[in-house]
């Protein structure tokens, strides 16, 4: 089996470990329980009115999509109740890189004496699960030394075996009581990270307490959103997207929001990434990534110029290259969003594939300027931008 | 020669009564493709431009002796699908559908492997050898039979790039349009070596993109093992880190799979890398 490098393993756990379907750390925890795994005790709130029973002592957590939120200010502690209404009031509404904070989550505040870490991700070079545990849990993975590391491909069709959770234990050099529960703890990330389609399950710290227990101190889940329709009960989460994003989303339309002002709708994730990139090398930037994918059904084309000239561009730059996609029926839905949303935003378009000529024609009929190549097409966008056409 | 796909195929296009299934089977049979079964559950006895329609794949494979599949189901059915063609013995699997979950490759991958198969995708244009055969959804015009091999994560911008060389008169012999998921069943390494070893292929183009470290892992080997000069694009230098930009591989993270990682170890490879997807050609002229 073809494997990668460890430090492409590393990198591609990082890529993982941050992309976009994830959950709440008490949304995780709640999901770690179903599975078995020791979590601590805590109970979440959106009002500081909801306190009622906290477990005390606690740790107050903002409960925020981005990482640092300790640093923040965003964890903290609280002896009794009236304190831990006064901390969570202070917490909830504050900005965490970028994110207001909506929930916090009262905790049990566990007595540690050591912290270990364990996670879980794919590793696409070799198309397996992969195992990562360390007994220097606490800080960033990537900031752990190499050979304190314990990596292991997990192959799918067999899964955790034996062997693997005794050197595991070697490599951890935790007592026997402390290493059976960090077995255990393994088996049942496996089975969640399966059985949940999850791309990421970590655990740091996975905390040892004074009195011997193993508990999962934090917790990370991402979830593949392919395998959405298998878990319908994750589809509603509040996920890290602009409101228009969120919209777009809705609908089964790939778009993001980028810094620019010359709004990118071309066809297919590649093509897509190319035309934004060859629009920086002519000077402009592209405002948003909308990939219409292999649609020409005017109706979803619509659809999408919608989200587009919600998105406020200085100029449109439309650039399809039609294989299966007909080029006249794309022109046709550019034509009817155009006027039903009454728009005075410019177009450009390089549109090539069936039934060219006719596209063209509909095109000019709306006054749209057309380009041959991405390169032309990219030029023009600059151009009537900053106010020539 | 070519890679991976000949004339000698002799295709099942599974998912064949679909829109897409449909659609694609009349222009593979344009482009001379043996299409000799179609499989839909439930929609045996039927037919699809003329190509006879069976319930299993083992039925394809026994009746119409079919060797290759190209797969056009579902997401949600595709593993199911894919197990069904390696077990009914076919040696070469196109998985063209988009949105797989990660899980579900990772047990067809493996597998797939263990029983000696190629799988190309998912998610991906699939494969095309001018004057030969495609198993793929890429038009059929934007081809010539010559001497470029080309492997691709993406597939409009193959289009795009394929179209340019042609229309520049560089003939390809054959288009692997390798997926844009990051679990995928041939990698840019695995085609590499193939077109490497392939007498018709003289120079190589890879058309890559963000996320993973399939280009760096491509440099590597091309250090190593690959003689013929080899031209590569890479989408995404203006992509903004943390989003995934539409393909579920192509994703920037605390600096990974950036662009400019993967230029910069392709130049390290002496590979020439186009800055416009137009230049491709013109890089390949300079070989």
């Amino acid at each position: 089996m073809n494997r990668a490098p460890e430090a492409n393993l590393i990198a591609n756990f990082v890529i993982a470990g941050t992309a976009v379907m994830k959950f709440y750390e008490y949304k995780a925890k709640e999901i770690f329980a179903r599975y078995g795994i020791p979590v601590p005790r805590g109970m979440v709130v959106s009002r500081p009115e909801d306190v009622a029973d906290p477990p005390l002592p606690c740790m107050v957590k903002a409960q925020v999509l981005v990482g640092g939120r300790g640093k923040a200010g965003g964890i903290r502690p609280a002896e009794n109740v009236d304190e831990a209404r006064t901390v969570a009031g202070q917490i909830l509404g504050m900005d965490i890189h970028g994110y207001r904070v909506k929930q916090v989550y009262l905790e049990e505040r566990l007595d540690i004496a050591t912290e270990l870490y364990l996670s879980l991700t794919i590793d696409r070079s070799a198309r397996e699960p992969f195992l990562m545990a360390t007994a220097m849990g606490g800080v960033e993975v990537e900031d752990v030394p190499r050979d304190q590391l314990f990596m292991e491909h997990i192959p799918a069709m067999v899964g955790i075996q034996p062997y693997v959770l005794r050197s595991l234990r070697t490599k951890l050099g935790v007592s026997k009581e402390v290493g059976d529960q960090v077995a255990s703890i393994a088996l049942k990330a496996y089975e969640l990270f399966r059985k949940e389609d999850a791309e990421l399950v970590e655990v740091n710290p996975l905390a040892v307490t004074t009195d011997g227990r193993v508990i999962a101190g934090d917790a990370k889940l991402v979830i593949d959103d392919n395998a959405e329709y298998r878990h319908p009960d994750y589809a509603n989460l509040d996920q890290d997207r602009t409101p228009l994003e969120q919209e777009a989303h809705d609908k089964g339309i790939v778009f993001i929001q980028l810094d620019g002002d010359i709004g990118v709708i071309a066809n297919g994730a590649g093509l897509t990434m190319a035309t934004l990139d060859v629009l920086n090398l002519k000077g402009g930037k592209g405002g948003t990534f909308l990939d219409l994918g292999g649609t020409d059904d005017p109706e979803k084309v619509k659809q999408a110029f919608e989200i587009l000239i919600k998105a406020r561009p200085a100029v449109i730059l439309v650039n399809i290259f039609g294989g299966i996609t007909k080029a006249d029926t794309v022109a046709t839905g550019v034509k009817q969003a155009l006027e039903e949303m009454h728009t005075t935003i410019p177009v450009v378009a390089r549109i090539k594939g069936v039934n060219e000529a006719q596209a063209k024609e509909i095109l000019r009929s709306i006054g749209t300027s057309a380009a041959e190549t991405i390169e032309e097409a990219a030029e023009l966008a600059v151009k009537v931008r900053a106010g020539g056409t | 020669m070519a890679v991976l796909l000949t004339k000698k195929a002799r295709v099942v296009v599974q998912g064949i009564t679909g829109h897409q299934g449909q659609f694609n089977t009349r222009r593979m049979l344009d482009f001379g493709t043996k299409v000799v079964a179609g499989v839909t559950p439930g929609k045996a006895g039927t037919k699809v431009e003329g190509v006879p329609v069976f319930d299993s794949v083992r039925e394809a494979v026994l009746r119409r002796k079919a060797n290759a599949s190209i797969l056009f189901v579902p997401a949600p059915y595709t593993k199911d699908a894919a197990i069904e063609a390696i077990e009914a013995g076919l040696k070469l699997l196109v998985i063209i559908t988009e949105r797989i979950p990660f899980h579900d490759s990772l047990d067809v991958m493996p597998y797939a492997r263990s029983r000696g198969v190629t799988v190309i995708g998912p998610n991906c244009p699939g494969l095309a050898t001018p004057g030969q055969a495609k198993m793929g959804i890429m038009p059929n015009h934007i081809f010539k039979e010559g001497d470029a091999g080309v492997i691709s994560r993406s597939g409009t911008l193959t289009y795009e790039i394929v179209n340019a060389m042609t229309q520049a008169g560089i003939g390809q012999s054959t288009c692997v349009g390798i997926g844009g998921d990051p679990i995928n069943g041939t990698s840019m390494v695995e085609a590499m070596g193939l077109f490497q070893k392939d007498r018709q292929t003289k120079r190589i183009v890879l058309v890559g993109e963000i996320g993973g470290t399939a280009e760096e892992e491509a440099a590597e080997f091309i250090k190593k093992r690959v003689t013929k000069p080899v031209v590569a694009y890479v989408a995404g230098r203006t992509a903004p880190p943390g989003k995934r930009m539409g393909h579920a591989g192509a994703i920037i993270q605390a600096g990974r799979g950036t662009a400019e990682s993967k230029i910069h170890a392709f130049n390290e490879a002496g590979v020439a890398v186009a800055e416009y997807p137009a230049d491709v050609p013109k890089l390949l002229a300079s070989t």
